[in-house]
């Protein structure tokens, strides 16, 4: 069995909203783990693990060169900042999400 | 023509410190500091501000910025750029140009920028951009519109001179890219040039974003003396490459990972970041350590501007209340969803709810409670109760509803706490360039 981690180990996140739309960028924080996280943490990965938040489409961008790879949720923030009822309505801890899942260490 | 600029950013949000940017407005040597104080939100309650008020609807921090920088600004030869006109830049500048006289500054230029605003030419029919349907289909009365202005209205005010360029909704990386193409004398439709502007704009808009705030993890990501954390320098060079730094005695760091976090934040495509000035493309950015807090950023691109507008329109949403009461303790837990359920079911029964009602438990699910039911052993909750509605009848009966649980609720509430806030909803939508008309008044002290 392989060992489990979180995201958090090995990475960073940042948010950010426009509209009801959330994007959160993901780095790797060593670039020896870049193929580990774009392997593992796919777009079907993200969307499957978080189905009653994320209502819509998710995209994933990828960034070889940085080493990092950038979520854009659709239909996320209950309508966006200035229609969710969300403590948070911009959706700013989301990061905080993506970070917590877990990968194998393989 | 200069070979390179210093550009800085003196406030990335509304409420943004203040010392950092008197700092740099001292010590910076800069020919540029921006000040960028506009969001959706913001945009929002400026409009009912000035609907309030007519002399108001201006960013309410621009008297104390503006009384703080502009001895130094004037005396190292700086142009202020801002978006604290917000939804009056009119009477913003009439109170920049009182300040400067106050100071002491006689002969410095103020330039104002107008034509934002698209109220007017918003109807019933315009089509909505970011959902379904048109204005009417929103069903609430609109609060105000405005356009996202680019670069080119700010660039008559530049060339003749301002020192203070004062507007109202331009686009975030536009305050910069505008000083950076006068600068340096750039052609509006060179798009790889305004695309490595934008990356300036883009990286610098945010203030401390970049400089290590909203970046601080302790044992993970630690940012030494975040107390003192500084905003952001860029030196920009001619061809549009450039450093991110900051005042070498401020708090804070530069690194490729502070630079990382903030070249995506908002971005969706890398490769297509759309502003009214060109079509940014950051898929090819490179980023590397140059020195102590120096990022060098170089490879950003552009392709051509797209051909509309995007306007933010407002719509008044009525009120946003919201009430607390906590428990703690053995079974705090169980004794907060109690109390979220009585409040459910006493509001249904004796009250038709026109709005939106929401019920959280903060220290339990509040913030990710609609990603996934978390258990958690936490004994300390405080169940929040918040309510949307445009009849103040239904705000003040939830309110009592929530008080009344401190003698008719679960065991051991206290801490009740509550607030009403007017609320904004917005929506966007397109709008042909040529409808929109910046306009430019200029005054001096």
């Amino acid at each position: 069995m392989s060992a489990r981690l979180r995201v958090h180990d090995i990475a960073h996140a940042r948010a950010g909203d426009k509209g009801d739309i959330s994007n959160i960028s993901v780095w790797v924080y060593d670039p020896k783990d870049y193929p580990l996280l774009k392997k593992q943490l796919t777009a079907e990965r993200v969307k499957a693990a978080f189905p009653r938040l994320i209502r819509g489409e998710v995209l994933r961008y990828e960034l070889d060169r940085l080493h990092g790879v950038n979520f854009v949720l659709h239909d996320t923030l209950e309508g966006g900042v200035n229609r969710s009822m969300n403590l948070d309505s911009h959706g700013k801890s989301f990061s905080y999400l993506i970070l917590g899942l877990e990968l194998d260490a393989d | 023509m200069k070979r390179s600029l210093r550009i800085a950013c003196g406030a990335g949000f509304s409420s943004d410190r203040l010392e950092p940017a008197v700092e740099l407005a001292q010590r910076g040597a800069l020919d540029y500091l921006i000040f960028e104080c506009l969001g959706e939100r913001t945009m929002a309650f400026a409009h009912r501000d000035r609907m309030l008020d007519g002399a108001k609807g201006y960013n309410p921090h621009v008297a104390q910025r503006m009384r703080a920088v502009l001895p130094a600004c004037r005396r190292h030869g700086t142009v202020v750029v801002t978006n604290m006109g917000a939804a009056n830049p009119l009477a913003a500048a009439h109170l920049t140009v009182g300040i400067a006289r106050e100071l002491g500054l006689a002969g410095l230029k103020v330039a104002c920028i107008e034509g934002d605003d698209v109220t007017r030419q918003i109807g019933p029919d315009t089509p909505l951009h970011d959902r379904q349907g048109n204005v009417r289909d929103v069903g609430l009365p609109v609060v105000g519109a405005n356009a996202y202005l680019g670069a080119e209205a700010l660039l008559p005010a530049l060339k003749s001179g301002a020192d203070v360029v004062l507007a109202g909704r331009v686009a975030d990386p536009s305050l910069f890219v505008a000083p950076l193409a006068h600068g340096f004398q750039w052609t509006m439709d060179d798009w790889q040039l305004l695309g490595r502007a934008t990356a300036v704009g883009h990286l610098l808009e945010c203030g401390m974003q970049v400089t290590g705030g909203y970046f601080a993890d302790p044992g993970f990501k630690d940012v030494p003396r975040l107390v003192d954390c500084g905003f952001p320098i860029a030196e920009v060079n001619f061809d549009g490459g450039f450093v991110v730094t900051k005042l070498p005695d401020s708090g804070g760091c530069v690194t490729t990972a502070t630079v990382k976090e903030q070249l995506l934040y908002e971005v969706h495509d890398p490769a297509s970041y759309l502003t009214p000035d060109v079509t940014a493309d950051f898929s090819a950015v490179q980023i590397e350590q140059a020195g102590d807090d120096r990022v060098r950023v170089t490879g950003a691109d552009g392709n051509r501007r797209p051909d509309r507008l995007k306007v933010t329109i407002g719509f008044d949403g009525g009120f946003l209340a919201e009430s607390g009461i906590s428990y703690a303790g053995p079974n705090a837990q169980a004794r907060a969803r109690l109390a979220g359920e009585i409040v459910w079911q006493r509001l249904s029964r004796n009250n038709a709810l026109q709005g939106d009602l929401r019920i959280d438990m903060i220290g339990v699910n509040s913030l990710h409670g609609t990603a996934h039911q978390q258990a958690t052993d936490t004994e300390d909750v405080r169940l929040r109760v918040a309510l949307r509605s445009r009849r103040r009848e239904e705000i003040d009966t939830m309110l009592w509803e929530v008080e009344a649980l401190l003698c008719c609720g679960p065991a051991g509430g206290g801490g009740y706490r509550a607030s009403v806030s007017p609320c904004v909803v917005t929506h966007s939508a397109l709008i042909a360039r040529e409808q929109v008309r910046p306009t430019l008044r200029m005054f001096t002290a």
